[in-house]
């Protein structure tokens, strides 16, 4: 089977719903009809270069945006994080100093150790998604509006998830909180303690994640080829047997998808630790994103600089998942074209 | 041509001379209900003494306030902004964005008026707001949850901690607190600091001249641990906000709460009386240490960025006035900072803080976030926070406050 | 099909499946169905410590309060004021893009396309100091036209990446045949490729929308006053004056999730269409 990603072969997306024939033959019509005008266009040199010009003339909007926006400030937080800067007064040049630092900062660590987690732990999401998608995927009654409602944690805000499960985990009457004292006699204070605190909000992101992993398997085992099904039932494989020889490699794309997708939703884990905790008990619960975001912008904080310097190093990390994804997808790209 | 122009520009000097006669004083703030339903009326009262001039006052998110502040300083500053005193206000005089306000102190005689915060106000010898108010912080207890437990108010720090034996048998919380927020937690701290070693080693501290690993603060947190190992401070605290806990000592779940004074209206609409909520000072510990108390002052400044300065300043020169102060406080239910303002002697909360704060001998701390900078009260109300639910890991919590200090005040 | 269709199992199995659906439902959307009857709840049931009975009577006041005693309809104003020009800049960008590198062969295509691709994975908090900075300078910062620009670049990456693997896949005869009879790249582009573009314009447009509404992070770092505020920020805020309210924090997040909502269940194919791209071969 050949390797698959974001790009895919060149095969029409499922999208549209008109028979591709139909519009071949409406749209040459179109374009006879426009021939007539063009027909009347002197031959320039603009006619003789068109072919060329145009893909510049149509990037050039968009690829200004992106490198304004996203690609130059990228080098420039590298810069930045050279200096020591309030964002008010004057930069001052330190070099590697605040690395030093950072290297030097338990927080960091702390930081560092529970985005660690968040990476291990939001993987889950990828069998779970698997899972329920396998549970959901029957055709009986109101099938689709099961669907549906599975999948709406997915489409909610972050910050919404958040306020919810704060509530859940409220300490003295939250829905958590009381199950627990029930079953145990005694609750815990999910977000008030150090050392479940990340693991809770952890729970939190998870929801929607599993979400959106189910409805990427949902689509990828409705694509499955049902003859190879039909053929390995003949030889009598059955259940685990049959997911995991027969059908997981058939989903190979969706994995991928999901994998991609959980990982950078494990990194960029911001709102909901904003919402739920600011980063407590006593900073146990931050991740880089966060850390970063409460050193640059916080109220106690203001240390551009600072903040950079752990903005590169997130970065970093995701660059070696990023690297990852793109040479796959380069890959697959270069098989494709 | 030339006559058009001539038309054109006095056609402008009018405009603008009417823009500065009827002058709009964008003004940023950051009060709860009460308080800003008090400072609108004070605002009408200016408008109603100096008419032409409207002040358009636009209210934040208390916490969010914090953070936008150092936004709209720079993007899009506004005529006036609410913030603090002390070293707190420091980042922004240092970097320019405050207006020096010293002639407002000047033309108004607020040195004299103001004296007990003049010191708070003022950086290289400049003034750079004016206060409003400012009030106490001390214990709020549950007279009902005494009684229960048969306890008494307590002097001493020792009265206090033996009180707490009775109250843990009782199922009560000794002391509640919810630091969510991180700066509850730092109230105890003050206190349990200043009470041990006073107002001059507190302030040292703040300012960093004094190592945290010092054996005089390891002092102060074995005082605090008499309060935390025993498990007398409501347990899950850190995920509780200050009106969370607020409603434990309501709902006499919890007997005492080392709060401001801005608490007893929670403390009231929750359903507690005169009759029910007592105050206290908090108690001795070492008794050749001169009584120093925590009161955070309140204030308003001028951004460098303002546009309409001159009305600004008269502004504030209304505020500073007994008349305003003595309206606003009484709304607020705090104390003013202008001496020939009045106190609202029936609320005995007020009272009690106005004996508390003018008897004072040890000296007037601003709190621990508005006492040390910006950086190391994070780091320090975080340390307090971890002392709390992990008494067991002081040294590392006084290592890293030390190193940070290291760092900080260069 | 995988699994095996459960009308081939026995009546047993297919009773306990069907029994099982609404329970695991109901297990999965338990903290929403908890926000959702506190939000209805009299704030004297909360008080009462009624917090998980059924509402003691239905306190729809809750929603009016939440209207009428906070800005929320004005942080839900400016998100929209906020989410609708970004779908279009970025879908006008996008078009472009997409097209260009969809269609045409020329030296640096995949590296561009890569630069897109790369810089749609990027740990946002990377760009935030500089983007910031960029915005103030620009005089934008605290407007929604700050973040609406701000938004349109990002989401261009993405978007790019979507559209050109969407116009790649289209029939390429077409667009030959076009250029046989002479018609100009720019008419191939609006008569030929844009109207079959549509379902990606559709699918990406809910996609978006949804991304941005509940976009929180640059919210924050954009815009700070009421007036700006999109709601998922403003909920932050609300949320620090609401302590101890559930009712009302509840009340505001099922306001601030319902735009969202309504668009996913509108257009459901679309969304799911543009979400799951690739995730077939």
């Amino acid at each position: 089977m050949r390797g698959a990603g974001m790009s895919g072969p060149a095969r029409p997306v499922p999208l549209g719903n008109e028979p591709p024939e139909g519009i071949v033959s409406e749209q040459r019509r179109a374009a006879r009809m426009s021939l007539a005008n063009t027909e009347t266009q002197r031959r320039t040199w603009w006619r003789e270069n068109q072919q060329r010009l145009t893909p510049y003339i149509f990037l050039i909007p968009g690829v200004l945006f992106f490198l304004v926006y996203v690609i130059i400030p990228i080098f420039e937080s590298f810069w930045l994080s050279g200096f020591d800067w309030d964002g008010l007064g004057e930069k001052q040049w330190i070099g590697f100093a605040n690395y030093q630092e950072l290297f030097d900062d338990d927080a960091f660590y702390t930081s560092l150790k529970n985005n660690v987690l968040w990476l291990v732990l939001y993987m889950f999401a990828v069998p779970a998604g698997l899972g329920i998608a396998i549970f959901l995927n029957q055709k009986v009654r109101l099938i689709r509006a099961y669907k549906s409602l599975f999948f709406f944690p997915f489409v909610i805000s972050q910050v919404v998830v958040g306020l919810i499960f704060a509530w859940f985990y409220a300490p003295n009457f939250g829905l958590f909180y009381l199950l627990l004292e029930w079953a145990t006699g005694s609750g815990i204070a999910v977000l008030a303690d150090p050392d479940l605190v990340t693991y809770g909000i952890i729970a939190a992101g998870l929801w929607p994640q599993i979400a959106y992993c189910m409805i990427l398997y949902l689509t990828g085992l409705n694509a499955v080829d049902p003859e190879q099904i039909e053929a390995a039932r003949l030889d009598a494989a059955k259940g685990f047997k049959m997911l995991w020889y027969v059908i997981l490699p058939q989903l190979r794309p969706a994995t991928f998808m999901a994998v991609v997708v959980t990982v950078i939703g494990a990194l960029r884990s911001f709102d909901l630790v904003s919402i739920m905790t600011d980063g407590g008990p006593f900073g146990s619960s931050r991740v880089l994103s966060f850390y970063m975001y409460e050193q640059a912008l916080s109220e106690y904080g203001y240390r551009m600089g600072y903040g950079a310097a752990i903005a590169v190093i997130l970065f970093l990390i995701m660059m070696v998942f990023i690297s990852g994804f793109i040479w796959k997808m380069v890959d697959d790209e270069r098989r494709g074209l | 041509m030339r006559s058009m122009l001539y038309v054109s520009i006095s056609a402008i000097a009018v405009v603008a001379a009417a823009a500065s006669q009827a002058g709009t004083v964008k003004y940023y703030g950051d009060f709860d209900p009460a308080p800003l339903a008090a400072m609108q009326e004070v605002i009408a009262d200016f408008e109603a003494a100096n008419p032409g001039i409207t002040v358009e006052f636009q209210n934040f998110d208390h916490e969010g306030y914090k953070t936008s502040i150092r936004n709209f300083l720079t993007a899009e500053p506004p005529d006036l902004a609410n913030w603090y005193a002390g070293n707190r206000m420091a980042p922004f005089v240092n970097s320019g964005q405050f207006m020096d306000v010293s002639d407002v102190w000047e033309e108004n005689g607020l040195k004299e008026a103001l004296a007990s915060a003049l010191p708070s106000m003022t950086i290289d010898g400049k003034q750079w707001g004016v206060p409003y108010t400012y009030y106490q912080w001390g214990i709020y207890y549950n007279k009902e949850a005494y009684d229960q437990v048969g306890a008494k108010v307590p002097e001493t720090w020792d009265e206090f901690i033996a009180n707490c034996a009775l109250f843990q048998e009782a199922g009560i919380d000794c002391v509640t607190t919810g630091t969510k927020a991180l700066w509850p937690g730092a109230g105890i701290f003050d206190y349990m600091n200043l009470r041990t070693n006073g107002y001059d080693f507190h302030m040292a501290l703040a300012n960093g001249e004094v190592p945290w690993t010092d054996d005089r603060v390891k002092a102060t947190f074995a005082e605090w641990a008499k309060l935390v190992e025993p498990g007398y401070i409501t347990a899950n605290h850190a995920a509780l906000d200050w009106q969370d806990a607020a409603a434990l000592l309501v709902q006499g779940k919890a007997a005492n709460y080392v709060m401001g004074n801005f608490a007893v209206a929670v403390f009231k609409d929750g359903g507690m009386t005169d009759d029910t909520l007592g105050f206290m000072a908090f108690p001795t510990i070492n008794p050749d240490v001169p009584r120093a108390e925590d009161a955070p002052t309140d204030t308003v400044h001028i951004p460098s960025g303002a546009t309409n300065v001159e009305d600004a300043k008269k502004f504030l020169a209304y505020l500073a006035s007994p008349e305003a102060q003595t309206k606003i406080n009484a709304a607020m239910g705090q104390l003013p900072i202008n001496k020939d303002a009045s106190v609202n002697q029936d609320d005995p909360f007020i009272a009690a803080g106005f004996e508390l704060l003018s008897t004072t001998p040890g000296g007037i701390a601003q709190f621990f976030d508005r006492d040390a900078p910006a950086e190391m009260a994070k780091i320090g109300m975080e340390g307090f926070q971890q002392f709390m639910v992990q008494p067991d890991q002081l040294d590392n919590i006084l290592e890293r406050l030390e190193k940070a200090r290291g760092r900080i005040y260069k | 099909m995988f699994p095996r269709p459960i009308e081939q199992s026995s009546r047993a199995a297919r009773i306990s499946y069907q029994v099982m659906l609404p329970l695991a439902l109901i297990l999965w959307l338990l903290p929403l169905i908890g926000v959702a009857i506190t939000s209805v709840k009299p704030a004297s049931d909360l008080a009462a410590g009624n917090y998980f009975g059924l509402p003691s009577s239905l306190a729809f006041s809750n929603y009016a309060e939440v209207f009428t005693q906070s800005p929320i309809g004005q942080y839900i104003f400016n998100s929209f004021k906020v989410t609708i020009p970004t779908v279009i800049g970025t879908l006008v960008l996008s078009c472009l893009t997409g097209f260009a590198l969809g269609i045409y062969r020329f030296r640096g295509n995949i590296w561009i396309f890569f630069m897109f691709v790369a810089g749609n994975f990027v740990p946002f908090q990377i760009l935030m100091v500089p983007v910031r900075d960029m915005t103030v300078n620009l005089g934008l910062y605290n407007t929604t036209t700050g973040l609406v620009l701000f938004h349109v670049a990002f989401q261009t990456g993405f978007c790019t990446l979507f559209m050109g693997n969407f116009i790649r896949a289209l029939p390429r005869e077409l667009i030959e045949a076009a250029r046989v009879e002479g018609v100009t790249e720019i008419r191939i582009f609006w008569y030929v490729v844009l109207p079959l573009m549509r379902p990606a314009i559709a699918a990406l447009s809910v996609l978006i929308f949804t991304f941005i509404w509940n976009d929180y992070f640059w919210a924050t770092v954009l815009t700070t006053s009421k007036e700006t505020q999109p709601v998922t920020a403003g909920l932050y805020s609300l949320n620090g004056q609401w302590i101890a309210q559930w009712q009302l924090v509840s009340a505001g997040a099922i306001v601030a999730a319902l735009p969202p909502v309504a668009m996913f269940f509108l257009m459901q194919r679309h969304f799911i269409a543009g979400l799951t791209l690739g995730a077939v071969k």
